[in-house]
């Protein structure tokens, strides 16, 4: 009996050394720095090092802990259009380009997986070399083809569909071109997970039974694919609200979007407080999409 | 194969390679002008390895990638045994839920949310002191790790439980037995998680440039600084070499595993 409470004791503290550094390492390096962010969101840019003010500030006199809470950083950014037309950018860049990976990346995912097997491995090796490939460097490769005496304006000089070059670069098609090109694996790796594992005899029962190859897709292949269609979508959308290297080498004046705001807030304007206030309504924008992500993920691993 | 998805499979890896190709090809451009066609030449490789701030900044780059890595496979593994074989233990879902969301979270959040914790904890109990490659090194192991885990997990729990059974049925310890027959197993998919922490250290340009300090500019930080004024025949060799090197790893990573799939 005392055997079976001490191999009890000892199987309860191997889990919790096993559980603990990469719990304590997540909630201290991940989930309360989000705690310092809202804490200098109330907080006043000043010029020192760092750059805003004490939240807290002891009186010794009194022998109280004075705490100020200064919301301006909130009301300016209600109030500057510059933050809010930066979010509604986000949030339409993100939107659009998740549904053009999408319609691109689907019948992508689904040739991959309905290639022979032996032949898949190299298409997946073939696919996810530019997803582990620098994203500076991908989005860098674009204005070399993009720009006035790039690829694709010597191209169409060439052929003579055009006569003067276009103005490709610091455009919003730019802007989606970059964003389309750097997140278009990440949709395609989640749907090809789904899409491979369906079980083809149901297509094939559907054939039997009579339905055309577009009915059996419609009825069969999609709704079994939703959930690679939701994680691929929410690992596009999420990183491209707060995306910054696309929209600052591709996209010069023509697009605003939040994440360079962020960027300029804190590296050219140092103010920190503006910039963690910002951060943190990014959050909020980003909670839903991001618990939707969550439970699919937990769905998947059960 | 319908036609339609013979073709979306070639326009998409048409789409996916041909930025990456016109590059490698411009990085054998003996012109400075990228647009116009000066002839092969590898002048450009050469001069990469004379630029002393190159290198510096890659040898930063490559320190703080291996350090990372190292630590992100570490804490991967023991999330990747606790979310395969604790089962269902209390805060399983907050548990689960924080190794993962480091995977779509938006890198100025993580960047910016770092660099004020490292900022407030000097300020409060003196560690650490100012930034520099402890710093990028911490933010690193904390957005790599979700994707060592997410490589990791479905190894572990696919592997055959019956020789971890054996083991302990002929008396091995839990500890023991994980040394001996689980690490082995899952030895290939370890690496392979290394591997790829290792090429998203190596990359990151956002969180580093929130947690670096003075003097270490990391080898992303030096690209994006260059290519932000002009696009240039030497980055554009530092790239291919670049693309190269995380072709290599991949290639590495997919042998590891799919030898491991032909052994069973």
């Amino acid at each position: 009996m005392s055997g079976q409470i001490l191999h009890a004791i000892q199987s309860r503290l191997g889990k919790t050394l096993v559980l603990l550094p990469p719990y304590l390492w997540m909630f201290l390096f991940f989930l309360l720095p989000f705690g310092f962010v809202l804490k200098i969101s109330f907080s006043e840019a000043i010029i020192a090092s760092p750059p805003f003010a004490p939240l807290f500030e002891y009186d010794p006199d009194e022998g109280i802990l004075n705490a100020v809470f200064r919301v301006f950083n909130y009301q300016y950014l209600l109030e500057d259009s510059l933050y809010i037309n930066a979010y509604l950018g986000s949030i339409k860049i993100a939107t659009v380009s998740t549904l053009i990976c999408l319609l691109i990346g689907y019948p992508f995912a689904l040739a991959i997986a309905r290639a022979p097997k032996s032949r898949q491995p190299l298409l997946l090796v073939a696919l996810m070399l530019p997803f582990w490939t620098s994203l500076l460097i991908r989005v860098y490769a674009w204005i070399g083809i993009l720009r006035q005496d790039g690829v694709l304006n010597n191209i169409l000089l060439w052929v003579g569909v055009i006569d003067e070059p276009l103005i490709l670069l610091q455009t919003t098609f730019a802007t989606y071109v970059g964003v389309v090109y750097a997140y278009l694996p990440f949709m395609v790796l989640p749907l090809y997970a789904v899409l491979e594992k369906q079980d083809l005899t149901l297509l094939e029962a559907s054939r039997d039974l009579g339905a055309s190859p577009a009915r059996s897709f419609i009825d069969v292949t999609l709704p079994l694919s939703i959930p690679g269609i939701i994680s691929g979508s929410m690992l596009v959308f999420i990183p491209v609200i707060g995306e910054f290297v696309i929209p600052t080498l591709l996209s010069g004046e023509s697009t605003l979007m939040i994440g360079r705001v962020l960027w300029t807030e804190f590296f050219n304007n140092r103010d920190w407080p503006v910039a963690s206030a910002v951060a943190i309504i990014m959050l909020v924008v980003l909670i839903i999409p991001i618990i939707v992500f969550q439970n699919q993920q937990s769905k998947q691993g059960a | 194969m319908p036609r339609i998805l013979k073709f979306s499979l070639w326009a998409g890896f048409a789409f996916l390679y041909a930025p990456i190709l016109v590059l490698i090809a411009y990085s054998f451009n003996a012109s400075r002008r990228g647009s116009v066609w000066g002839g092969f030449s590898t002048h450009w490789y050469g001069e990469l390895f004379r630029d002393e701030q190159i290198l510096n900044a890659a040898w930063i780059s490559i320190k703080v990638a291996v350090y990372s890595a190292t630590g992100a496979t570490l804490l991967g593994l023991l999330a990747a045994v606790a979310m395969v074989r604790f089962g269902k233990f209390r805060g399983r879902t907050l548990f689960s839920g924080l190794m993962s969301a480091p995977l779509v979270m938006p890198e100025v959040i993580v960047g910016i949310s770092l660099l004020l914790l490292f900022i407030s904890a000097e300020q409060l109990i003196g560690w650490p002191a100012g930034r520099g490659i402890l710093t990028i090194t911490i933010a690193h192991i904390t957005f790599c790790t979700a994707f060592v885990l997410v490589v990791l997990q479905p190894r572990m729990a696919t592997m055959d439980r019956s020789l971890e059974e054996a083991s302990r049925d002929l008396g091995a310890g839990p500890v023991t037995t994980f040394v001996l027959v689980t690490l082995p197993v899952i030895a290939p998919a370890i690496v392979s998680g290394w591997l790829l922490a290792f090429i998203l250290s190596f990359d990151d340009l956002v969180i580093a440039s929130f947690t670096a300090g003075p003097g270490s500019t990391t080898l992303p930080m030096l690209i994006f600084s260059k290519v932000k004024i002009a696009v240039s025949p030497d980055i554009n060799a530092l790239a291919t070499l670049i693309i190269l090197v995380a072709a290599l790893g991949l290639v590495a990573a997919m042998l590891l595993t799919r030898n491991r799939n032909n052994q069973q």
